[in-house]
């Protein structure tokens, strides 16, 4: 390629200076106000600091802490379901080739492309008849649609590059069935269910819609607590929570960093559909 | 076992899930939206409910501003997402902080994002402050309304701010797998630098560029969180009305809230047929 010109490596650092401003901007208030006493307008910064909102969000009374870990055992939960289901399709999607195939991947990564809230309506009045509305156990279902597409795409990549002679090698030599998926297969496909579980546990962590659907505002997972603290003005408190809610993300994205070698590892869909 | 069997088996239980969760309650959708509700009596299936929404002024004015939210934000992302792309291809100083924030943005909730461009550009927040410090405005009024206004700016803001680091970093891979090769082919034949990125690189990119597009157009087609903390009330985006249908104290309207959500669905289809037929063709087109 040809040396690039001066004006055109200026107008690439403003551009990476504005990019990198503008990604961390809509953040910057939300940590602020978690720590700011009464922060009016028109004062830029806040005049006085608290902890206020903070200690208000590890107390018992608040209900935040209880939010934090129904939703770590929702998304957990949901996580496990959703690699337990998506293992056999994963592998039947990598392994085989079979007629049907197409219409059966379009069916499972239907749910990436339309909205929750055009089945969660038809979920919602069956979930009712079935006493699973208002309930955890209805709303753990319920992730399971936005979920399974993601666990089910990343065990197939990995069972594409899966060769299942070291199976019949283990059952030539005497591994029972268990034994053969306990310490040949199960190894062998680790990474997948580690970077799909990851994966669903984030996509059931970010559902809101879904939950206050079916959970009918009883379940109150912490994107709900969030939602009802930001719209009723307690900016400090909403604050402390978005830290919060935002935190299992940046853990996930530290734990799986040397993991994935990088940008379409964190994307499986993307170039599917 | 045959193969047959086994491929039966393993697929069941995720078939299981989606035919019954995903599909079931689209069908169950449609049903309702036609006012056919065996289990209540209502046996007699009729268009009542789509009577109703598509003779109601507000639905088109939700449908036009919903629209309009899902396009705008699709393109200003798609477009500065390649921009992003293109940068982030070349090694420079920002690079490994850009691509660090790419991912962490990825991983953020659409919630929170909402929220922040709420206290960011709220006619109380972070940038009437400032206005008002610099003596641009003398009070919260005076500034413009970016959130709760008609022209959704708010919702496009928070659509943009996720949606740049979704689609860029699709294109990203896509411009790596790649590589430069054809591009130097194009410059060293004579082709300026607009010319190597509009006749080369970009009819490479295009499917994978499309298949993001087309998935954030749904995905913000369908929304309900960030509209109902960031939008006006009247009127609100589909989502948020057919959910207020739905959540109406008249059990009446549930059909017409159930013809809403078809409408929404119709729409994600309308995409996927879409997506489908251009990445056909601009692939049939490539040499």
């Amino acid at each position: 390629m040809s040396p690039d010109t001066l004006a055109l490596r200026a107008f690439r650092g403003i551009a990476a200076a504005l990019l990198i401003v503008w990604l961390v901007l809509p953040l910057v208030p939300l940590a602020v106000w978690s720590v700011a006493r009464g922060w009016r307008f028109p004062d830029v910064l806040p005049q006085d600091w608290s902890g206020a909102a903070w200690r208000y969000a590890v107390s018992d009374t608040s209900g935040v802490m209880d939010s934090l870990w129904l939703s770590v055992g929702i998304s957990l939960g949901v996580a496990a379901l959703s690699v337990l289901v998506g293992i056999p399709a994963g592998r039947a999607l990598g392994m085989y080739q079979f007629r049907g195939k197409g219409l059966v991947e379009v069916m499972i990564l239907a749910p990436t492309i339309v909205p929750g809230i055009a089945v969660a309506l038809g979920i919602h009045s069956v979930f009712i008849a079935l006493g699973l509305t208002n309930t955890v156990a209805g709303v753990m279902l319920v992730h399971l649609v936005p979920t399974l597409p993601y666990t089910v795409l990343v065990m197939a990549g990995i069972f594409a590059n899966y060769d299942p002679a070291f199976e019949a090698q283990a059952r030539s030599l005497g591994a029972t069935g268990w034994q053969t998926f306990r310490y040949v297969t199960l190894p062998a496909i680790m990474p997948g269910i580690i970077v799909g579980g990851l994966f669903a546990f984030l996509v059931s962590w970010s559902q809101y819609v879904l939950t206050l659907l079916i959970g009918g505002g009883r379940v109150v997972t912490l994107p709900l607590l969030l939602f009802n603290f930001a719209t009723s003005g307690r900016n400090d408190i909403a604050g402390a929570i978005g830290m919060i809610y935002i935190l299992p993300g940046i853990v996930i994205l530290a734990l799986t960093a040397r993991r994935l070698s990088g940008q379409n590892a964190a994307l499986p869909g993307g170039k599917r559909l | 076992m045959t193969d047959r069997l086994r491929i039966i088996l393993l697929l069941t239980p995720a078939l299981l899930v989606i035919g019954v969760l995903f599909f079931g309650g689209l069908a169950v959708g449609l049903m309702r939206s036609f006012s056919y509700m065996p289990v209540i009596g209502l046996t007699q299936p009729n268009l009542d409910a789509y009577a109703a929404v598509f003779s109601s002024a507000s639905f088109y004015q939700s449908f036009l501003l919903t629209f309009h939210i899902a396009f705008t934000s699709t393109v200003i992302s798609s477009v500065l997402a390649v921009g992003a792309a293109l940068l982030l291809r070349r090694s420079f100083i920002g690079k490994p902080v850009i691509s660090f924030l790419f991912q962490l943005n990825l991983t953020v909730p659409h919630l929170v994002g909402a929220i922040g461009i709420l206290y960011l550009f709220s006619q109380s927040g972070s940038f009437a402050r400032l206005g008002y410090d610099w003596g641009l405005i003398a009070k919260p009024a005076d500034f413009p309304a970016l959130v709760f206004d008609p022209y959704a700016i708010g919702i496009i803001l928070q659509y943009v701010w996720k949606e740049v680091p979704f689609i860029g970093l699709i294109v990203l891979a896509n411009m790596q797998a790649i590589g430069e090769d054809y591009e130097a082919v194009a410059r060293s034949l004579g082709a300026s630098r607009w010319q190597t990125f509009r006749h080369v690189l970009l009819p490479m990119i295009l499917p994978g560029l499309l298949s993001a597009s087309v998935m954030v157009f749904a995905f913000t087609f369908g929304a309900y969180e960030i509209p109902a903390l960031l939008g006006q009330n009247h009127p609100a985006a589909l989502p948020v009305l057919a959910y207020r249908k739905y959540t109406d104290v008249d059990l009446a309207a549930r059909p017409e809230a159930m013809a809403m959500a078809i409408v929404i669905a119709v729409m994600s289809a309308a995409m996927i047929l879409l997506y489908l037929r251009l990445s056909r063709r601009s692939l049939g087109r490539r040499p």
